[in-house]
């Protein structure tokens, strides 16, 4: 009995098993490998619990002692290659959360998936490999553009980095390509021998040293996971726009939270000093000054936190200047001048303060807009390492004026 | 991408035009279309717009392109002039 076309919503009393023999499919066009859905044993009645409320169903047996079987698995295929896990092509509301969660800095450390093979939809033998990073984020991009496809996907061990950031560091790389090929056993699975890499690997593999060292051809495919169906039915070839990186509005706001959450710690630091040095006054420190005079700090600290982590990204183009100090400090000085309108009538708003808060806005902005250098796609490390050495004297200047005129402007 | 430049004169891309052999792996790689092919062999065409990736360098057969290609990344960048870069690690596990 084989069990092709069989769904999981079959009720267990009429299930047909799969029986343990697989097709090796490896003529060209050979009909898709054996499907194995995951696997319910009908309960024996003596098996049944003889009282109390009904049991759970027995556990799958694709389960495994050790093994948890992800959400995003729909079934198991058989392969040469052995038990190939075919993924679904939906995003389910736990994978949106994720994405929430990592796009907001929160636990994206620890955001993977098992390296190794996998399926989308029914491949046979001819099907195209997909390459891709095992960060659950590039994993689900990547798949939820694949509902039309049958496809092999062979994620990479790059320890939960996405594709651009790991080929930067070498882990999306010409030995770990060549390693995941041998160690899948991938020459047993498909009759051509192509695998196709996001274009954004390029800086980590070497596509001649990938073919000597497992003798698999690497097929650059497009930029963005979107492209790929397309690419594919254009006998994957790509046409210019497939092949050029963008960074319009959606993207660039798209990193602005995880900025700022980076930004937290030494946030918090600031706030504290900022706290302490608006204390110090004719009477060495004072709480109530201190309290007072830093809310007023604190908001143009935030408002330069805004600026940098926020204006900038959004207005990028348009701001003037080509440094992202430059950029940083513009957006930081037209906030601090709406920060010193809202606390106008402060008492404790004097020419003296008031200055030091434009300094310390215009010098937090610069920094923050500086680091978002590190997540554009058009900024390169010797640019960057000369603006720095540029800006960094005078942002640091700025905050120490800052602060002896706040400490001033307290006598 | 057109309007989005960075400052001019600073990357470090170079073609060794007697080391081309014009196979034109390089045009397929980088996502700034910075070069493309002039007759049998590759030119340079936008460098301003290079952002150091490496992966034209990366996938040269003969070695005709270098870049120094580096972690564009300012925090990355501070800890290599203070501790040397044996020493400068990222922001911490938080970063990338």
């Amino acid at each position: 009995m084989t069990t092709q076309g069989s769904s999981q919503s079959e009720d267990s009393s009429k299930h047909s098993c799969a029986c343990g023999g697989a097709q090796t499919g490896s003529e060209p066009g050979a009909a898709p490998l054996e499907m194995l859905p995951i696997f319910h044993e009908p309960a024996e009645t003596e098996d049944e619990p003889c009282c109390g409320p009904p049991a759970d169903p027995p556990s799958s047996r694709d389960e495994k002692p050790g093994y948890t079987i992800r959400g995003f698995v729909a079934e198991f295929h058989s392969t040469p290659a052995g038990t190939v896990p075919a993924i679904k092509t939906k995003l389910a509301p736990v994978d949106h959360m994720g994405t929430l969660m990592v796009r907001m800095g929160i636990k994206r450390n620890n955001y993977k998936v098992a390296p190794g093979l996998y399926a989308v939809g029914r491949p046979h033998a001819d099907a195209p490999v997909l390459v891709t990073a095992n960060y659950k984020l590039s994993f689900d991009h990547l798949r939820k553009h694949l509902s039309v496809i049958d496809a092999w996907l062979l994620v990479l061990d790059t320890r939960g980095i996405n594709v651009w950031c790991a080929a930067g560091k070498g882990t999306f790389g010409t030995q770990e390509v060549i390693r995941q090929v041998l160690q899948t056993g991938l020459a047993q699975l498909v009759n051509h021998r192509r695998i196709i890499l996001p274009q954004l690997g390029a800086p980590g593999v070497s596509a001649q040293n990938v073919k000597k060292g497992c003798g698999f051809e690497v097929v650059w495919g497009p930029i963005r996971a979107v492209d790929v169906p397309a690419f594919l039915a254009a006998d994957q070839k790509a046409d210019e726009a497939m092949r050029r990186v963008t960074f319009t509005v959606a993207e660039r706001m798209t990193l602005a939270p995880v900025e700022i959450s980076l930004a937290c710690k030494p946030v918090l630091w600031a706030l504290l000093t900022i706290f302490i040095v608006s204390g110090i006054g004719p009477h060495v420190f004072s709480l109530t000054a201190a309290w007072q005079r830093s809310l007023l700090a604190v908001s143009g600290c935030l408002a330069g936190i805004l600026a940098g982590c926020i204006l900038v990204p959004l207005l990028l183009p348009w701001i003037p200047g080509r440094a992202f100090a430059i950029k940083g400090s513009l957006m930081g000085l037209a906030s601090a001048i709406v920060v010193l309108a809202a606390w106008y009538s402060n008492a404790f708003l004097s020419f003296g303060s008031g200055l030091a808060l434009i300094l310390l806005t215009t010098a937090v902005a610069s920094f923050l807009a500086m680091n978002f250098t590190g997540t554009t796609p058009f900024t390169s490390p010797s640019g960057v390492e000369k603006e720095m050495r540029k800006a960094i004297p005078l942002q640091i200047a700025a905050v120490v004026l800052a602060a002896a005129m706040w400490i001033g402007a307290a006598f | 991408m057109k309007n989005m430049r960075y400052l001019e004169n600073v990357v470090s891309l170079a073609l060794d035009d007697d080391r081309c052999v014009g196979c034109g792996a390089c045009t397929m790689v980088c996502p700034h279309g910075v070069l493309a092919m002039n007759g049998r062999k590759v030119r340079i065409v936008d460098l301003n717009g290079c952002m150091e990736c490496g992966a034209c360098n990366q996938n040269c057969p003969t070695g005709a392109l270098s870049v120094t290609p580096g972690v564009g990344c300012a925090a990355y960048i501070i800890q290599v002039w203070i501790k040397g870069k044996e020493r400068a690690s990222c922001g911490g596990p938080g970063c990338c």
